[in-house]
């Protein structure tokens, strides 16, 4: 459910969303979801989608695809995630990930065959992690409203706009196929959909109130990734 | 050879965040040091976890005996329960304290237990411990290797008490466990109240579903 920029590209709906909110949310809020009532509202859709048809799909997915191919597609997708790691790498100015992140995209391209093998993190090499949503964090842009979007899953305008962007360079948009393209769409969201199968079983034990869960552990990983994991200590009592 | 894919995945991590946490059955050290409690703990929890033949099985009950015994007893409850109720837990009196205490151990453990059914083949790397003589409050840094895949972080917020060093805090891909409950217990407060707080931790505990 969180770092999931491509399951955001298929749809459409999303983006728009995202883009009618950035006109509509300029000023910096006080709180972190200030359209909670709204989010309510989408997240129980999503509940309703993701229990009755997008689960059921994942699930027929690891049940039927055999692991080593799950795997092998789970990694070629990443390989395209990581070469957009390292270009935000580039953007925030931390040479050091954007060597370890490029040099993750040839060693699995080339000897990992098209990035169907993750070769280098066989050899110790870690996912750098970096999108869009963290470089503008980095340049100073605040996280501004919380966002749950159905199918996609929670968000914020920062990083939401992240998504657009990513989405809008590709490489998938880019292929003039409709049908090829979607495909590619939809595969990459059951892949990860199916990544995350049983998450949901762990949030309906753990949580009171599993939109508040969802929130909370979505907000509390991005700062996470923004800070590089090291964040600074929050007051215990704020 | 296949590579696991790195996408965060809490309910496959958070078993390991429990095992790593598990009790040898020697008692600890007073001086131990607390990474090297941590380490000491996760190898040899690792081992039962795989050998134990009731726990291979997924028996519930035999999870929840083995927690009770070996895991909890490094825990500081009390305060994970304080850091989870923020600015509340001094509007709580003691008596409420007590009992949000047994009930948020209580949903902990049950999480705790669900998850550690779903324990596999994963190794721990152990972060050099950054601490100064005389800390009484340090992050105990580790990384879970799941095979082939890339490591997750999880991290161990740990305080010296008189006997041994207790963890307070356990963080899963910089998610905290504890103080991601804040909103929840404050929305429930808001409500009703601290006893409305205790009440649904009651009620969950007993199987009510969260809505």
């Amino acid at each position: 459910m969180i770092e999931i920029p491509r399951a955001a590209a298929m749809l459409t709906g999303s983006v728009a969303l995202t883009a009618v909110l950035l006109a509509g949310c300029a000023a910096a809020p006080s709180r972190v979801d200030p359209l909670e009532p709204m989010n309510r509202a989408l997240y129980e859709v999503h509940d309703v989608v993701d229990t009755n048809l997008v689960k059921p799909i994942a699930q027929a997915y690891v049940d039927v695809v055999p692991r080593p191919i799950r795997v092998a597609v789970s990694n070629v997708f990443n390989n395209i995630d990581d070469l957009f790691s390292a270009i935000n790498s580039a953007l925030q100015g931390k040479p050091d990930k954007f060597g370890n992140d490029m040099g993750r995209v040839i060693l699995n391209t080339g000897l990992g065959v098209g990035g169907i093998f993750d070769l280098a993190s066989e050899m110790g090499i870690e996912r750098g992690n970096e999108d869009f949503g963290q470089t503008f964090g980095v340049w100073g842009f605040g996280q501004g409203p919380y966002l749950f979007v159905p199918l996609f899953g929670p968000t914020t305008v920062r990083d939401g706009t992240g998504l657009v962007v990513r989405i809008a360079l590709g490489p998938v948009g880019t292929i003039p196929d409709v049908a090829l393209r979607n495909s590619l769409y939809g595969l990459g969201a059951v892949d990860l959909r199916a990544q995350v199968i049983g998450a949901g079983e762990l949030v309906d034990t753990a949580a009171l109130d599993r939109y508040l869960f969802i929130r909370n552990a979505y907000l509390q990983r991005r700062r996470y990734l923004l800070y590089d994991g090291n964040p600074p200590r929050e007051n215990e009592e704020e | 050879m296949f590579a696991i894919p790195s996408a965060w995945r809490p309910a496959a991590l958070l078993f390991l965040a429990v095992a790593a946490l598990l009790q040898h059955a020697v008692p600890a050290h007073a001086q131990e040091a607390p990474d090297v409690m941590v380490k000491r703990v996760a190898q040899d929890v690792l081992a039962t976890i795989k050998t134990d033949p009731l726990i291979q099985a997924g028996n519930e009950a035999r999870i929840r005996e083995v927690l009770e015994a070996k895991l909890l007893p490094n825990f500081d409850f009390t305060r994970m329960t304080a850091l989870a109720m923020g600015k509340n837990w001094r509007v709580a009196t003691p008596e409420q304290q007590k009992r949000l205490t047994d009930e948020f151990r209580g949903l902990l453990v049950r999480t705790y237990s669900g998850a550690l059914n779903q324990y596999r083949n994963e190794t721990i790397d152990y972060k050099p411990l950054r601490m100064n003589p005389g800390d009484t409050d340090v992050i105990v840094r580790t990384a879970v290797q799941r095979a082939g895949g890339a490591p997750v972080q999880i991290d161990y917020g740990m305080e010296k008490k008189a006997d041994a060093w207790k963890c307070y805090d356990v963080v899963v891909g910089g998610v905290s466990l504890v103080t991601n409950y804040r909103d929840e217990f404050n929305e429930q407060i808001k409500n009703g109240g601290v006893d409305g707080l205790i009440k649904t931790l009651a009620d969950r505990n007993r199987g009510v579903a969260a809505k």
